[in-house]
């Protein structure tokens, strides 16, 4: 009888759930788990990034983009620390991550041995669970469990930390087998929320809506989460209602459907700002009244009966107190409520809809002289269709993304909202890029952001990636500066990046074919070239420097107190 | 704003102590005390949980609590029809002269005594909050040296017919 070690279990475990791409990092303590991968090299890919923060997120733009979880790999101590920041951004957007970290050997933990650290401690507040496995006995089990959690309810990151002589400790194959077909579901019951809803729920919202005059959706990653893209579209059509998003909600409908109000929020667009303002019923769908959306709360859809549907029941009444709550899987619910034999009409409303749109575009009227941040995105959004992946930091160019690429295609944003983490986008295209690789991804970065992790420009050439990476260059930690233009009287403390490296250069140094644009005139050139090559490419984009976003509703402020250019201000 | 006490059940596995107070310290939960063992099913932990706030904080403290995987019921004790008890250590300084007042005190609460010196005693009591509270405020007049409270443990009334 053949024996199987711990560090094969792992991966027969991952191949079994059709986990074939992973990403990661080797160390000490994963010795063992890469000696097998060198076995498994036909049943699963292993993209070698270049840190492990990067495998953290790239795994993350895998998950979002795929649906399905996306697995990183560290080594123990510091190897371990640096996906911290990856599975706080995974746990903060519900993206379904299995993190998997070598650990010292279980005879020395808690010795303060080379390279230990007690990473399931680290990470308690921003995993979703976490298991250190103390018995090769138990890994079948607790990696079956760990796969099943990151993907089941509200999706989020699941840490497994496994001794490195765990990897090496063999058992039967007969055992394994016998171990891994167990029945081992964790204590924590899931199925109920897939369930179809109750009906009562169902009849209570048709009647909200049948009553609403200015009725209003607000979905948000939720949507994304339970792939209820097509479902909520025909929720729309049947009683027409006009829909705005969050930023990780984004693409639902195509940008130019009449239903569609973009983004809202702090950030978002006046017509949808105004218009969740005057509605008589919010549905929120797969949201969690985030301050970036609410601004202050209080006053936030005060004219509305609310209806909020999440997943996730913590999320009911946690901010908002509402008139009705169903929780549940966002599809299962709003294929429900479709059944509803009532459809409703809305023209007046629709109309006052339409006059919002017109009286209250963003901006676009650009400078010609210099190449503006909105010109930028634009641009990319027409060469694109957009219908590409857009892959970004925090920030600025964050926004300017959300505001001005005209998503036209569901699944097509990967950035980090909740955790607002610099640094996220260029790995997250790497994840994206893998997971579709038919579609165009785009990694639109700030220089600041870019710099934090930088170092993945080698997996993109490694592996030959089709990414093309557009650096929002302004010289500036532009959203720091310009809060210190508007609340502190333009005191810029350290925000300046006038000293930034040469990117072209940077690029060029691992071999990517790289460029900068000055003006206008090269920036279309080059990026029309760009997108007609399959490899990737990286345009370093100098920006106006000291261009603010706009429409801003400032932090903890409403609706009333928007900005909407810089001379409103 | 007043103490709720709330009851946890959960998987007795290494490390699961650290995720309820972890998660409580995250979310800014109020937390007055913690008690635990082991309950009457085996591998689970039992532990009621004192805290501090309002009907909506307790909510979300509850519903919370409930997404710990390891977690298998909560229920937040209703006031109306729970035993309470904590159970308290006291060590006092004595002397001859005080010795037969302090035993008074410690009989009229129920209170037993269980360690004696010529230098002092300790007392031994079990009961609600009132109750310790009370005795506590009648001993202030001794030497105290040491107090240890094991913080409360609740449990619902059966059922009245």
């Amino acid at each position: 009888m053949k024996n199987i070690n711990g560090a094969r279990i792992i991966l027969e475990i991952l191949y079994r759930h059709d986990l074939n791409t992973v990403f990661g990092y080797p160390g000490g303590a994963v010795i063992p788990l890469y000696d097998a991968l060198y076995d498994y090299k036909d049943k699963i890919r292993h993209i070698f990034t270049r840190h492990e923060q990067g495998a953290t997120h790239a795994a993350d733009g895998y998950a979002r983009i795929s649906k399905k979880t996306g697995v990183s790999i560290a080594t123990s101590g510091p190897g371990a620390t640096n996906t911290v920041t990856g599975i706080m951004t995974a746990h903060m957007d519900s993206t379904p991550l299995l993190v998997i970290t070598g650990q010292v050997p279980s005879t020395s933990l808690g010795s303060d041995a080379f390279q230990e650290s007690d990473i399931t401690g680290i990470s308690l507040p921003i995993t979703k669970h976490s298991y250190l496995v103390r018995t090769i006995e138990d890994l079948p089990r607790i990696l079956k469990e760990a796969i099943y959690l990151t993907n089941i309810g509200r999706p989020g990151p699941v840490l497994v930390d496994i001794p490195k002589n765990i990897q090496l400790q063999e058992i039967s194959y007969e055992k394994f087998e016998q171990l891994y077909q167990a029945e081992n579901n964790p204590t924590s019951t899931y199925q109920h929320l897939y369930d179809s809803p109750e009906t009562r729920s169902i009849e209570l919202m048709v009647d909200m809506i049948k009553k609403s005059e200015r009725p209003i959706i607000l979905s948000g990653n939720g949507i994304v989460k339970s792939k209820a893209q097509e479902t909520l579209k025909k929720v729309i059509r049947k009683f027409d209602i006009p829909m705005t998003s969050t930023l990780l909600g984004l693409g639902t409908l195509p940008h130019h459907d009449i239903h569609n109000l973009h983004m809202l929020g702090m950030h978002g667009t006046p017509y949808a700002n105004y218009a969740v303002d005057e509605a008589d019923l919010v549905i929120a769908l797969g949201m969690r009244f985030d301050d970036r959306v609410t601004g202050d709360v209080q006053k936030f859809c005060k004219n509305a009966k609310i209806i909020h549907i999440d997943i996730d029941e913590a999320e009911i009444n946690k901010i908002k107190e509402v008139d009705l709550h169903i929780v549940g899987d966002l599809n299962c619910i709003l294929k429900k409520l479709l059944k509803s034999p009532h459809e409703k009409q809305h023209p007046k409303w629709m109309d006052r809809i339409s006059e919002l749109k017109n009286k209250f575009p963003l901006s676009r009227e650009f400078s010609t002289d210099e190449i503006s941040p909105q010109h930028l995105i634009s641009k990319i959004s027409q060469i694109t269709k957009g219908e590409a992946i857009i892959c970004t930091d925090v920030g600025q160019h964050q926004m300017w993304t959300a505001q001005y690429y005209e998503f036209n295609r569901p699944n097509s944003i990967a950035t980090s909202g909740g955790a607002g983490t610099m640094g996220f986008g260029l790995p997250a295209a790497i994840g994206a890029k893998l997971a579709n690789p038919d579609r165009e991804v785009v990694a639109i970065v700030g220089d600041g952001g870019f710099q934090m992790n930088s170092q993945e420009l080698m997996t993109i050439s490694q592996y030959n990636l089709d990414i093309k990476i557009i650096i929002v260059n302004n010289s500036f930690l532009g959203m720091v500066r310009q809060w210190q233009e508007m609340f502190h009287d333009r005191r810029y403390s350290f925000v300046d990046l006038e000293i930034n490296p040469d990117f072209t250069a940077l690029g060029k140094a691992y071999r990517i074919d790289s460029y900068r644009a000055e003006n206008i005139d090269l920036l279309d050139d080059l990026l029309k070239k760009a997108f007609e090559v399959e490899k990737p490419i990286l345009i370093d984009c100098v920006v106006t420097r000291e261009e603010n976003i706009f429409p801003m509703i400032p932090s903890g402020k409403s609706v009333h107190e928007m900005i909407l250019s810089k001379e409103d201000r | 704003m007043r103490e709720y006490q709330v009851l946890v059940i959960m998987k007795d596995i290494p490390g699961v102590l650290s995720k309820i107070s972890g998660l409580f310290s995250k979310r800014g939960f109020n937390i007055n005390g913690i008690t635990s063992g082991v309950s009457e099913r085996d591998g689970f932990f039992r532990m009621t949980i004192s805290v501090i706030g309002n009907k909506k904080i307790i909510e979300q403290i509850k519903k919370q609590v409930a997404k710990l995987v390891d977690v298998v019921e909560v229920q937040i004790f209703d006031k109306e029809r729970t035993i309470k008890r904590e159970l308290i250590l006291v060590k006092i300084k004595t002397n001859f002269k005080t010795r037969s007042e302090l035993i008074e005190v410690a009989d009229i609460f129920k209170g037993k005594i269980i360690d004696i010196s010529h230098e002092s005693l300790i007392i031994e009591l079990i009961g609600d909050l009132d109750k310790i509270d009370g005795f506590l405020r009648l001993i202030q007049k001794f030497e105290v040296l040491e107090i240890s409270r094991t913080g409360i443990t609740a449990m619902h009334r059966g059922e009245k017919q």
